[in-house]
C-alpha cells in the first residue's frame, strides 16, 4: 500500500471537496429561497473564469482588480438572469423548472465555446512559488488560496445568515414565501440577491479551478459533479452541502486511489460519485441531512 | 401539470365509446390515414434527402413517445434517455452479432433488453420523486455511458460495434427508401401502440399517477408498480429508436449517447406538447428540422455581401447548440404547453371564426 500517494489524495480531495461543498452551498442557497434547482451552476463558473481570463489578458488589469470586476459583473449576470429568464417560472411545474436551467447551461457553454474557443488557456502567473511543502506533502499555492477563499466563504455564510437582515430575510422566505411577504420583506429582492450570491461565489469557484487546471469547459462539468454532494447532504441543508462535498471530493480522490492500485478499472474518478449517489438515493430518499416531504391530503 | 391536457369547455362525451377513441372525429381519422398512404409514396416524390431526414423523424419520434409517457403522461423525470437509447443500439448489433439471431428479431429483443435495463435504474423511482429523481436519472445517464465506453464485449469499447442491415427472406433493407419503410412502419406501430396503451386501464393509471398519487393510491393504481411499469414501457420505445438507429446507420459508437441527447428528447416533448401523442412528433419534427434551417440560413447569408463573417460560418456547430437551447427557454417561457396546445388553438381560432367565442 502507497500511503504516501494515499496522504496526497486525500489531502487533495479534501481541497476539492471544500470547493464542491462551496459550490454546493450556491446550489442549495438558490434551491432553498427560490425552489428553482439550478442546472446552469458549472456555467457560472465558466463564465466567471472566463470573464476574468479576458480582463486579465484583454484588459490587462492586475489579478485584484479583474477578480473584483469579474465578481462585479457576475453579480449583475444574477441578477439579470434571474429577472429574464427565472422570474416566469414560478410556479411552473418541476420538469419546466430543470428544464429551463438546462436550456440555459446548453446556451451558455455554447456561448463561451463560440467566443473563447475550445483549447484550455491558462491565467497569467499570479503568485510566485508554485507550490509549498507541508508535512512533507506538496500542494499547489492556488489550492491553498482555494482553500483560504472556501473557508472565508463559509464563515461570510455563517455570518450573514445569522446576524445581517438580509440574510433573515433570505431565510424567512425560504422557510414560507407568502408570510415573510406579508411580514414586508421584498421576496424578488430575496430572490435576485441569492441569485446574485450563487452567481458571485461560484465564479470565485471558477476562478481558483481555473488558476489550477486553466480554463475550458470542462469547468462546467462541476456544475454536475456538485449534484452527488448535494444529494449526499440533502438538497435544502447547507450544512449538508459543505459535508456532502468534502465526502465527495475525499471519495473521488479514494476511489481513484483504489483503481490505481488494485483495480484497473479507469474512470473511476469522474463515475464513482454517482454510484454512491444511487445507492444513497436507494436507502435514504431524502439525502443524509435534508428534510422529509410528510404529505397530507 | 393537470393543464397540460385539460381540453376547452363544450367538449362533451356521452358515452364510454366517445371517451375511448383513437381519433376523435371522422376528419381527423381520414386525414391520419391520407397522410400514412402519402409518406409511402414519399420516396417518389421528395428528394433522397429528406428520406434520410424521415427516417431520423421515424427512430427519434419511437423514442421521444416513450419519454413522454414517462414524462408527460406518469409526471416522472428522467435526463438518461439518451443513454437507453443508444443501449438499445448497441443490444441490438450485439445481439445480431454474438447470438447470430436475425436483425428483424433483435429490434424487439433489444427492446425487451432495455425495457430490463430501464427497470433497474427506474427502480428508485419507487421511492424517490421529482428533483431527487432527476438527478438519480442523471447518474444512470453516467453510469450506462461509461459502461459503454468499459464493456468492450458488448459495445467494442471506443471502436465501436457494426450492425447489419435489416433483413427479411432474403431481401435485405440497406438502401435508405427501402429502409424508410421499414422506419415509417415501426414509427405507425409504435404510435398506435402508444396511443391504445393510453386508452387502457393502465394508460389510465399512468394519467392518475400524474395528476395526483396520493387521491391514485387511495383509488387503487399501485403507485410503485406503475412508476417502475412507465419506465419499463419507456425504455422500451428508447431501445427501439435506438436499435432502429442502429441498424439504420450500421455502425455505433459511444460518443453519441451523451446527456446532449437526453437533453434533446427532453427539448422534444416539451416543444412538442408534454402529455400529447400528436405533440411528441410536432417537436420531434421541429427539432430535426431546426439544424437544416438554421444551416440553410448560414448558408443564405454567406451569399450576401455581409454574411461571410467568419466568427458565424466558423461558429455553426455553437450557432446549433445555442439554439437548442434557447428554443427551450424561449418555449418554456411563451408555450409552456408545447407547439400541439398551440395547434389546438389555431384550430379552434378557424373553428369560430369570425367570433371568437
Amino acid at each position: 500500500m502507497n500511503f504516501e500517494l494515499l496522504t496526497q489524495l486525500i489531502v487533495n480531495g479534501l481541497i476539492v471537496g471544500l470547493l464542491y461543498g462551496v459550490i454546493g452551498m450556491c446550489f442549495v442557497l438558490v434551491y432553498k429561497s427560490t425552489q428553482i434547482v439550478n442546472f446552469a451552476q458549472g456555467e457560472f463558473l465558466l463564465i466567471g473564469a472566463w470573464v476574468c481570463w479576458a480582463s486579465l489578458i484583454y484588459l490587462e488589469l492586475p489579478f485584484f482588480l479583474g477578480f473584483i470586476l469579474s465578481l462585479c459583473f457576475m453579480a449583475a449576470f444574477g441578477v439579470l438572469l434571474q429577472m429574464i429568464v427565472l422570474r416566469p417560472m414560478i410556479g411552473e411545474p418541476i420538469i419546466s423548472v430543470i428544464m429551463v436551467t438546462i436550456g440555459l447551461s446548453i446556451f451558455f457553454q455554447a456561448l463561451m465555446k463560440w467566443i473563447f474557443g475550445v483549447s484550455p488557456q491558462s491565467y497569467p502567473q499570479v503568485f510566485d512559488t508554485q507550490s509549498i511543502n507541508i508535512l512533507g506533502l506538496n500542494i499547489e499555492m492556488a489550492y491553498l488560496m482555494s482553500t483560504v477563499i472556501a473557508l472565508l466563504i463559509m464563515v461570510a455564510f455563517y455570518l450573514f445568515f445569522k446576524h445581517s437582515k438580509h440574510g433573515l430575510a433570505m431565510r424567512a422566505t425560504a422557510f414560507d414565501q407568502q408570510v415573510s411577504q406579508s411580514l414586508g420583506i421584498s421576496v424578488k429582492q430575496v430572490f435576485a440577491m441569492s441569485w446574485a450570491i450563487a452567481a458571485t461565489v461560484s465564479a470565485t469557484a471558477g476562478i481558483v479551478i481555473g488558476m489550477v487546471n486553466g480554463v475550458s469547459d470542462s469547468l462546467s462539468i462541476m456544475g454536475i459533479k456538485v449534484f452527488p454532494a448535494v444529494i449526499l447532504g440533502g438538497l435544502d441543508s447547507i450544512v449538508g452541502a459543505i459535508v456532502g462535498g468534502i465526502t465527495i471530493g475525499v471519495l473521488e480522490n479514494l476511489a481513484e486511489f483504489f483503481d490505481s492500485q488494485y483495480l484497473h478499472v479507469g474512470n473511476m474518478y469522474d463515475i464513482a460519485p454517482f454510484y454512491v449517489l444511487l445507492i444513497i438515493l436507494w436507502f435514504k430518499p431524502y439525502g443524509l441531512f435534508g428534510t422529509k416531504d410528510i404529505e397530507r391530503i | 401539470m393537470s393543464s397540460l391536457t385539460m381540453r376547452p369547455c363544450g367538449d362533451f362525451r356521452t358515452s364510454y365509446k366517445q371517451d375511448n377513441t383513437i381519433f376523435e372525429t371522422k376528419t381527423i381519422r381520414w386525414v391520419t390515414i391520407f397522410t400514412i398512404l402519402a409518406l409511402c409514396f414519399a420516396p417518389l416524390l421528395v428528394d433522397a434527402y429528406y428520406i434520410t431526414l424521415l427516417i431520423q423523424i421515424s427512430y427519434l419520434g419511437i423514442a421521444a413517445l416513450g419519454l413522454n409517457i414517462l414524462v408527460g403522461y406518469t409526471g416522472q423525470i428522467s435526463l438518461g434517455h439518451g443513454a437507453f437509447f443508444g443501449f438499445g443500439a448497441f443490444a441490438s448489433a450485439w445481439l445480431n452479432t454474438s447470438f447470430h439471431i436475425p436483425v428483424f428479431l433483435c429490434i424487439p429483443l433489444a427492446g425487451f433488453l432495455t425495457m430490463g435495463v430501464g427497470m433497474m435504474f427506474g427502480a428508485p423511482a419507487a421511492r424517490i420523486k421529482g428533483l431527487y429523481l432527476a438527478i438519480a436519472t442523471l447518474a444512470s445517464q453516467f453510469i450506462i455511458e461509461d459502461f459503454f465506453a468499459r464493456a468492450e464485449w458488448f459495445s467494442g469499447g471506443s471502436a465501436g460495434s457494426m450492425a447489419e442491415p435489416i433483413s427479411l427472406f432474403g431481401f435485405a433493407f440497406d438502401t435508405d427508401e427501402s429502409f424508410y419503410y421499414v422506419a415509417l412502419f415501426s414509427l405507425v406501430f409504435m404510435f398506435i401502440w402508444g396511443c391504445n396503451l393510453m386508452r387502457s386501464r393502465d394508460g389510465r393509471a399512468f394519467v392518475a399517477v400524474r395528476d395526483h398519487y396520493l387521491s391514485a393510491e387511495i383509488m387503487g393504481v399501485k403507485l410503485n408498480k406503475y412508476r417502475l411499469l412507465s419506465f419499463g414501457v419507456s425504455s422500451f420505445y428508447a431501445g427501439i429508436g435506438g436499435a432502429l438507429y442502429a441498424h439504420y446507420l450500421g455502425y455505433v459508437s459511444a460518443e453519441g449517447f451523451t446527456i446532449m441527447m437526453s437533453i434533446q428528447f427532453l427539448a422534444m416533448i416539451i416543444i412538442g406538447g408534454l402529455g400529447s401523442i400528436k405533440g411528441t412528433l410536432m417537436g420531434v419534427i421541429f427539432m430535426v428540422f431546426l439544424p437544416e434551417v438554421l444551416e440553410s440560413g448560414v448558408g443564405l447569408m454567406k451569399m450576401t455581401d455581409w454574411g461571410n463573417i467568419p466568427m458565424v460560418v466558423d461558429g455553426l456547430a455553437y450557432i446549433k447548440e445555442m439554439a437548442i437551447g434557447l428554443v427551450i427557454i424561449g418555449f418554456l417561457i411563451f408555450e409552456p404547453e408545447g407547439l400541439a396546445h398551440r395547434w389546438t388553438q389555431i384550430k379552434n381560432y378557424w373553428k369560430f371564426y369570425p367570433f371568437a367565442y
